[in-house]
C-alpha cells in the first residue's frame, strides 16, 4: 500500500472521501393489532459506519437478509434513515429536504438488481436514458438525443436500440440500459445493488468489465453490493462484510481474502469454490440459519453460529476495532490485538 | 397496440361485443339519418298500433314511432353512459392516484369519504342525488357519475399501491424525478389496463342505471326519449301492446350484453397473467 489509509476516523475532514457514513441505522417498525401499535423493530441496518474514497470501489457482501440492499437504498435516501449521518460531498443526505435531495441525487445514481422490473415497460429506451437529463439539465432536445446515442454506444448497444421498448432486450442488454440511464447526468457515485446477480454467468463478466471500464473512463466511485464473493473480489478495492445489519469486518480486498479476521468472514470465504479438484479444502460449515433481525441475539449478533463464541460474546456487543492499521473488525477475539 | 389488435381479432366473443358496441354507437350518432319519424311527433290516429311497414316497431300510447324513439334513446343512453363514466373515472383516477401515492392522511381522508359513498346501494345513491338536484339529463349524469367515483377510486388506489413498489418507480425517484413526474410518467401509464377494463364495464352499468332512473321517472323527462322511460309508460299497456315493452327491452339487453362482452374480453387481453394460452 503506497498511500496511507485512514479508516473510520469519524470527524476528520478528509476531502479524499466522497461518502462518509456514520452510525447509520434503519429500523422498520413492526405494527400489529387493530390500532397499528408498534410492537418491535426490524433492525435492517444497525449502526454502520464506513467511508468511500473518490474513485474506489467499495464492496459490500453478506447473505440475504443481512441488510445490504437496505443500506444502499438508505444511502440514496430512497428510505429515510432512522439515525446517523450520510455525508456525501460535504452535505448530510440524511437532513436534506425533498427539493434539495432531488438536486443532490444528480451526483449519486443507482443501478438496480433486477433489470426486468427496474425499467418502466411503457417508456422507450431513449426516453429512459433521457429522463435524468430532462430533470437535471437545460440542454435542448437535440443535445440530449445526441447524448443518448453516445451513452448507448458507451455501454455497447447500437443506436437503433433508442426507439425500442425494454421488453425487446435480454437481461444483460437491459442492465446496460440501466447503466446508461445511471450515467446520463455524470454522477460521482454509483450505488450498484447486486447489478449482475440476475444475469447469466457469461453475461455477468461482460457487465462487470463494462462497469470497470466506465469507472476508468468517467472517474466513478462505486458502492458495489453483492452476495457473490467472487464477483465482489473481482471488482472491489475494499470490502465490508455485513451480517444481520451490522458491519462485521472491513478492509482492503487482498488482505481480507488472504487472512480473514472475523469468524464470520472466515466461514463465508471458506465457501468460495476453488477450481482445483486435488486441493483439499477445509470448509467451515455454519450451524443454523441467520437469526431474525426483529429479534437479534444478545451480545454479538453472530454468537449463535460462531464456532469460537465464549461467554463475553453472549453478553457484550463488540465494538469496531482497528487491526493492522487499515482493517476494522467487530469481534471480542481481537480485543487485545492492538 | 398492434399485438393487442391481433389478439382481439382471435377473440370471437370480444369481436361480438365490439360489433354490438359499434352498432349502438353508429345508431346513436346517425339517429337523425336512420329514424323515419320525429321521435316526439304524435300520430294521433295511430295510437298503440302494432308493428307495420310504416311503424316497424309499432307506436306508443300517444302515437309516437317506437323505432325512432329507440334510436334517439340510444343517443341518450350513450351520452349518459360516456359522460357519467367520464365524471366517475376522472375523479376516481385523481383521488385514487392521490390516495395510493401519498398514503398517510390524504389516503385516510379520501378513502373514508369513499367508504361512506360505498355504504349506499348504487341506485339509492343516484336517486338521492337526483332528488336533491332535480330530475333532468344533466343531473342524471352527475348522479350516476358520483356513484362511480368510489368504484374507480378504490380500483386506482389499489393498483397504484402495487405499481409504486415496482423498482422502476424507485429508479425514477433515484434519478431525482418529482412526484408529479413519477405519477404522470411512471405510475399512470402502468395502471391503465385495469382502469380501461373498469371503464367498459362501468359504461354498461351506467346505461342500466340511467334506464332504471328513467323507469322510476327520475331520469330523462318526457317527451325526450329514453329506453327506461319508454318501459315505464309501457307498463300500463303491456298486455294490450307488448311491442311497447319488448323493443326497448331488447335494446337495453343487447347494449349491456355487448359492453359486458367487450369488457370481459378486454380484461383477458390486458391481463399479462393470461397472456399465454
Amino acid at each position: 500500500m503506497t498511500e496511507k489509509i485512514e479508516v473510520n476516523h469519524v470527524g476528520d475532514d478528509n476531502s479524499d472521501y466522497l461518502l462518509r457514513v456514520e452510525g447509520l441505522k434503519k429500523y422498520f417498525p413492526i405494527k400489529t393489532g387493530l390500532f397499528n401499535k408498534t410492537t418491535g423493530h426490524v433492525k435492517a441496518v444497525d449502526d454502520i459506519s464506513f467511508n468511500i474514497r473518490k474513485g474506489e470501489t467499495f464492496g459490500i457482501v453478506g447473505e440475504s437478509g443481512s441488510g445490504k440492499t437496505t443500506l444502499g437504498r438508505t444511502i440514496l435516501r430512497l428510505l429515510d434513515p432512522t439515525e446517523g449521518k450520510i455525508i456525501f460531498n460535504g452535505k448530510d443526505m440524511a437532513e436534506l429536504k425533498q427539493t434539495e435531495l432531488r438536486r443532490t441525487r444528480k451526483d449519486m445514481q443507482m443501478v438496480f438488481q433486477d433489470p426486468y422490473s427496474s425499467l418502466n415497460p411503457r417508456m422507450r429506451v431513449e426516453e429512459l436514458i433521457e429522463e435524468p437529463m430532462i430533470i437535471h439539465s437545460d440542454d435542448p432536445q437535440d443535445v440530449r438525443k445526441k447524448r443518448v446515442k453516445k451513452l448507448l454506444d458507451t455501454v455497447g448497444l447500437s443506436g437503433d436500440a433508442a426507439r425500442k421498448y425494454p421488453h425487446e432486450f435480454s437481461g444483460g442488454q437491459r442492465q446496460r440500459i440501466g447503466i446508461a440511464r445511471a450515467l446520463a447526468i455524470n454522477p460521482k457515485l454509483i450505488i450498484a445493488d447486486e447489478p449482475v446477480s440476475a444475469l447469466d454467468v457469461s453475461v455477468q463478466s461482460q457487465v462487470l468489465n463494462l462497469l470497470s471500464d466506465l469507472q476508468e473512463e468517467f472517474n466513478l466511485t462505486y458502492l458495489f453490493i453483492a452476495h457473490d464473493l467472487s464477483v465482489v473480489k473481482h471488482i472491489s478495492d475494499r470490502i465490508g462484510v455485513m451480517y444481520l445489519g451490522k458491519m462485521m469486518e472491513l478492509g482492503p480486498k487482498d488482505t481480507l481474502y488472504e487472512k480473514p479476521l472475523h469468524p464470520y468472514t472466515e466461514a463465508l470465504f471458506s465457501a468460495i469454490p476453488i477450481p482445483d479438484p486435488h486441493l483439499e479444502k477445509e470448509r467451515i460449515i455454519l450451524e443454523g440459519d441467520i437469526p431474525s433481525p426483529s429479534n437479534p441475539p444478545t451480545g454479538c449478533v453472530f454468537q449463535t453460529r460462531c464456532p469460537y463464541a465464549f461467554d463475553k460474546c453472549r453478553i457484550e456487543t463488540p465494538i469496531q476495532k482497528e487491526v493492522d492499521g487499515e482493517r476494522l473488525v467487530s469481534c471480542h477475539l481481537y480485543e487485545d490485538a492492538q | 397496440m398492434g399485438e393487442f389488435l391481433t389478439k382481439l381479432r382471435k377473440d370471437k366473443i370480444g369481436i361480438v361485443g365490439l360489433i354490438g358496441v359499434l352498432l349502438i354507437l353508429v345508431i346513436g350518432i346517425l339517429a337523425p339519418v336512420i329514424s323515419p319519424h320525429d321521435p316526439t311527433h304524435t300520430f294521433n290516429e295511430h295510437r298503440l298500433e302494432s308493428p307495420s311497414s310504416k311503424f316497424i316497431f309499432g307506436t306508443d300510447d300517444l302515437g309516437r314511432d317506437i323505432f325512432s324513439r329507440i334510436i334517439y334513446g340510444a343517443r341518450v343512453s350513450l351520452t349518459v353512459g360516456l359522460i357519467s363514466v367520464g365524471i366517475g373515472a376522472g375523479f376516481g383516477l385523481l383521488f385514487g392516484l392521490l390516495a395510493g401515492y401519498f398514503k398517510g392522511w390524504v389516503d385516510n381522508v379520501i378513502m373514508r369519504i369513499m367508504d361512506v359513498l360505498f355504504a349506499f346501494p348504487d341506485l339509492l345513491l343516484a336517486l338521492a342525488v337526483v332528488a336533491i338536484l332535480g330530475p333532468n339529463l344533466t343531473n342524471t349524469m352527475i348522479a350516476i357519475g358520483i356513484v362511480f367515483i368510489p368504484v374507480f377510486t378504490r380500483l386506482v388506489r389499489s393498483t397504484v399501491i402495487t405499481v409504486k413498489e415496482m423498482d422502476y418507480v424507485s429508479n425514477a425517484m433515484s434519478v431525482g424525478a418529482s412526484n408529479l413526474r413519477i405519477i404522470a410518467k411512471h405510475i399512470t401509464p402502468n395502471i391503465l389496463a385495469p382502469f380501461l377494463v373498469q371503464v367498459t364495464l362501468a359504461l354498461s352499468s351506467a346505461i342500466l342505471t340511467e334506464a332504471a332512473l328513467s323507469f322510476l321517472g327520475l331520469g330523462i323527462q318526457p317527451p325526450d326519449p329514453s329506453w327506461g322511460s319508454m318501459l315505464n309508460t309501457s307498463r300500463r299497456f303491456m298486455e294490450l301492446a307488448p311491442w311497447t315493452a319488448i323493443f326497448p327491452t331488447i335494446f337495453i339487453v343487447v347494449t349491456i350484453f355487448s359492453f359486458n362482452l367487450l369488457g370481459d374480453s378486454l380484461r383477458d387481453l390486458l391481463d399479462p397473467r393470461v397472456k399465454k394460452e
